[in-house]
């Protein structure tokens, strides 16, 4: 069974908010919501200053405290990919995943559901690659199975320096960052 | 006195049966229904108008309407990836601030007060203000300001017309110092596409260019490229950009003392006897000259100028060394900074010499183009006048028209009146340094149309304003690239204009009409025009339909590939000692003079690009402005503390000459020099037909009163600004 997860090359990603636009169109995100961002981090002092760039959106935790505190059940990990999901018809918009989301990666949709990245499951179902994933001119970003140690989110993470967001949090992310 | 070649490169004639069929095995259908269980969803192929680097893309529209735009997975440019201005295109025919209908102005110019009339109302108006303005001064009292491929038709009507006056922004406000310095010293020009090999590169060193902010896509696909193979990066900028904090060295160069800079390396690698030696004894010109010019400025006497440690020079100029050939020192693209912009790229030029990397893989590549023959109009009307913008070449080494030229001519009437402006999808209000100036100019008019797709600030202006249907709801000219690999591509609607908005072709052939000037329209559609010239090329319009583009084939790239190393400069050598300049009575081999400082407590303002706009065309754009509404003020981290300035807090930019901004927040950081303030280009806008942006950030350009002109070519240097920050806005 697959576990889907994202590999991002903080290396070669410019923050252009590429994957911002993208996603936008493709699940035609309602204006001054996204489901996906770009973060900055600056250290240090000129001349030796560090940026760190980062493309977040949700990160289809191990322990998605967002399922566990979904007083419906709207919020809930489905079999395929082992994605985080919402089903829209159930959710009641009372904002309690909002809260216990520790990557703000969560909004309510106009329409009064949580709203949040699918991992564009309707494009994976099909064989492609989310749109974020798919337009990234860096190529920047890489999608699959974290389960099949072939593939190449596996690799990357198994021979290259990674991070999580917010580690402590106790939420197991499925995105990587490389240094 | 100016003996500058043009441009350069490979044409691929004869482009029919055998390289078609080669071609066609690699390029796939993209027109069409999508896959079985996707709803109702088509696609069509189309290139790219967000920017002018032209992408190919493939919209898709769903029950009726846009959806999304992908790059074209065939294009040799984006390799199936747009950038974000290209993904957000929907955005411009969606936009709801879009010019609708022609317009005429009922009250002043500049108060944006309009009638909407039908297109044989506009068009009538104009043509006869035409007939007048010749029969008083000539056609030649006519110029057209244009910038982008959309701008071609309309341009035959006015050539027809008889009109000599013609100019983009692109090359006294942008580009135009680069391409005379490398023509000046190479022969050729860099072009756009640039034909830099970073993909290649093994070392790339940027010069205030901030790529991945600036984002032409192929560089940007190239430069990640790159840094995922470990190139050696070395950025000089006076602000830590996203292209800086992918380097291993950064250099934190004073602002305007970049060839000062460029000239320390030089002396490293000449004394240091670190350059391509026989590179250069086969292909340089003047070289002991040069060497014997180059002994003065050692990374010491450069230390004060730039700020940068003689051991960092030495540092990176020894590392450039150690990858040459492959060791790039980009040529930039916005390169109008401080007035001495061509000797300033001209020394680009020479540092890429010394390193051998011209016509060298990972450095500069030789782009080749397919050859699309012309349709066989009748001749122009020829004019004895000449042209406004550059009288008795005082600026020698002007390759092409320039607008600041066109706009002096246009306010002093000599050498001859201008007395109408087409402006075809340029901002010059925004474009152009010193704003006060381009509207005297303005005022000096009998006729000022402007064909845009939103309500610019320099449509604010005119007399009638012709709204244009955007990229993806018309055809367009060819796209013939010169590029790595050569290509042809098209332009065709994926839907039809929301409102009375027309086809620049349409418009450009009715305008025709309505002056008596059939004869130079013998097609009745764009599509009879496309296929005529496609079938030249033994192409067809209906499979450009289909596919979008037709690649031709690939070119050798390099010196080591077979491309032949001629260099046409008057010596048929790399001129490291330029004998042209120096008859002129320039530097044969570029100097430095440091910069004028600006008031005490004052900063030197610089601007620069953002991923998600383009100029000043895209801030209305609902998908781009989604991504970015305003601009910011970058404000030293130091300077901030000294102030009180918070990042997010609103102030106003005071200038030298008493311009004051619109409110801008500010961005205090450490990522940029204590000495300058930094925003992004295209933002602040005035015009009330904008309304989703009026008003959000500030406009670098308002600032921009005063202008450094580059005596070789006349371009219109603007870093030689400078401001102070007012709180409390």
């Amino acid at each position: 069974m697959a576990r889907f997860g994202m590999v991002i090359d903080t290396k070669k990603c410019v923050g252009c908010m590429d994957c911002v636009v993208a996603c936008k169109t493709e699940n035609d995100v309602p204006d001054g919501h996204c489901r996906d961002w770009i973060s900055q981090r600056l250290q240090g002092e000129m001349p030796d200053l560090r940026l760190t760039i980062t493309s977040e959106r949700c990160n289809h935790c191990e322990s998605p405290p967002c399922v566990t505190c979904c007083p419906t059940g709207a919020s809930h990990v489905q079999d395929f990919g082992k994605v985080v999901l919402v089903d829209h018809d159930k959710c009641i918009g009372c904002k309690a995943c909002l809260a216990a989301c520790p990557y703000g990666a969560r909004f309510i949709h106009p329409d009064g559901y949580a709203d949040k990245c699918t991992f564009c499951m309707h494009r994976v179902e099909r064989g492609l690659a989310p749109a974020c994933v798919d337009v990234c001119p860096t190529r920047c970003m890489h999608f699959g199975d974290l389960d099949d140690p072939e593939s190449e989110v596996s690799r990357l993470i198994a021979t290259r320096r990674h991070f999580v967001l917010k580690p402590d949090a106790g939420t197991r992310p499925r995105i990587f960052y490389l240094e | 006195m100016n003996r500058i070649s043009r441009r350069r490169f490979l044409k691929i004639a004869g482009f029919g049966a055998g390289a078609a069929t080669l071609a066609a095995a690699s390029n796939r259908s993209l027109g069409g229904a999508m896959p079985a269980g996707t709803g109702g969803v088509h696609t069509v192929p189309t290139y790219c108008d967000i920017c002018f680097w032209k992408c190919n893309a493939v919209a898709h529209v769903r029950d009726g309407q846009l959806w999304k735009i992908v790059g074209n997975p065939d294009d040799p440019l984006c390799r199936g990836r747009l950038c974000p201005r290209g993904t957000g295109g929907i955005g411009a025919s969606i936009d709801p601030d879009r010019l609708r209908a022609p317009l005429m102005r009922h009250k002043a110019r500049g108060e944006e007060k309009w009638v909407e009339v039908t297109w044989d109302e506009a068009l009538g108006y104009i043509a006869e203000r035409m007939q007048t303005i010749k029969a008083k001064f000539g056609p030649e009292a006519v110029a057209l300001f244009s910038h982008g491929i959309g701008g071609t038709f309309l341009k035959h009507t006015l050539r027809a017309y008889g009109i000599t006056n013609s100019a983009a922004p692109s090359f006294a406000q942008c580009r135009g110092p680069r391409d005379v310095g490398f023509n000046l010293t190479f022969g050729e020009e860099i072009g756009s596409p640039e034909r830099t090999d970073i993909r290649n590169a093994r070392c790339l060193v940027l010069i205030g260019s901030h790529l991945g902010e600036n984002m032409h896509n192929t560089q940007v696909q190239e430069f990640a490229e790159a840094n995922g193979n470990g190139a050696t990066i070395i950025v000089a900028d006076p602000r830590f950009s996203i292209a800086a904090s992918k380097a291993k060295h950064y250099l934190p160069v004073k602002p305007g003392s970049d060839l000062a800079l460029l000239l320390a390396w030089m002396n490293v690698l000449v004394t240091e006897g670190l350059y391509d030696t026989d590179y250069v004894t086969q292909h340089g010109y003047g070289f002991d000259y040069f060497k014997a010019e180059l002994a003065q400025y050692t990374p010491e006497w450069a230390y004060p100028e730039t700020g940068i440690a003689p051991e960092t020079i030495r540092a990176t100029a020894r590392e450039m060394a150690r990858h040459r050939p492959a060791t790039l020192v980009h040529p930039g693209r916005h390169a109008t900074w401080y007035g001495d912009d061509t000797q300033r790229s001209r020394a680009i030029a020479l540092l890429n010499a010394l390193l051998g990397s011209w016509g060298r893989k990972g450095g500069f590549y030789y782009p080749s183009s397919m050859d699309v023959p012309a349709y066989p109009y009748p001749p122009y009307p020829k004019s004895d006048r000449g042209k406004v913008d550059n009288p008795n070449q005082r600026y020698p080494f002007a390759t092409e028209a320039l607008t600041s030229g066109i706009r002096e001519a246009t306010i002093t009437g000599q050498p001859y009146p201008i007395k109408g402006w087409f402006v075809y999808a340029t901002n010059l209000i925004h474009a152009m340094p010193n704003q006060e100036e381009t509207i005297r100019a303005i005022r000096a008019l009998d006729l000022l149309v402007v064909v845009d797709v939103i309500p610019s600030e320099i449509a604010g202006w005119a007399d009638v304003v012709l709204p244009e249907a955007t990229y993806l709801e018309r055809y367009d000219e060819l796209n013939v690239e010169t590029f790595r690999e050569p290509f042809i591509a098209l332009r065709q609607p994926v839907v039809t204009p929301p409102a009375d908005q027309k086809p620049n072709w349409w418009i450009a052939r009715e305008l025709a009409l309505k002056l008596g000037l059939g004869a130079y329209y013998p097609w009745h559609d764009i599509e009879e025009y496309l296929d005529y010239r496609l079938k030249g090329a033994g192409l067809s319009l209906a499979e450009l339909k289909q596919k979008g583009l037709v690649r031709g084939p690939q070119q050798p790239l390099y010196f080591e590939d077979g491309v032949p190393a001629e260099f046409p400069t008057p010596s048929g050598k790399i001129e490291f000692y330029s004998t042209q300049l120096k008859d002129a009575g320039f530097d044969p081999v570029p100097r430095y003079t440091r910069p004028a400082d600006g008031p005490p407590g004052s900063f030197r303002l610089l601007s620069g690009r953002a991923p998600v706009h383009t100029f000043s065309r895209t801030q209305s754009n609902p998908v781009l402005r989604d991504a970015m509404d305003e601009n910011e003020i970058w404000v030293n981290g130091d300077v901030g503390a000294r102030l009180g300035l918070r990042s997010g807090d609103y102030v106003r930019l005071r200038n030298q000459d008493g311009v004051i901004s619109d409110r801008v927040k500010a961005r205090v950081t450490a990522a940029i020099r204590p000495d300058c303030v930094y925003m992004v280009h295209g933002f602040g806008h005035t015009s009330k037909g904008l309304r989703s942006t009026f008003g959000k950030g500030a406009s670098d350009a308002q600032l921009m009163t005063r202008y450094a002109v580059d005596p070789l070519m006349g371009g219109t240097g603007i870093n030689v600004n400078f401001v102070t920050i007012e709180q409390g806005a």
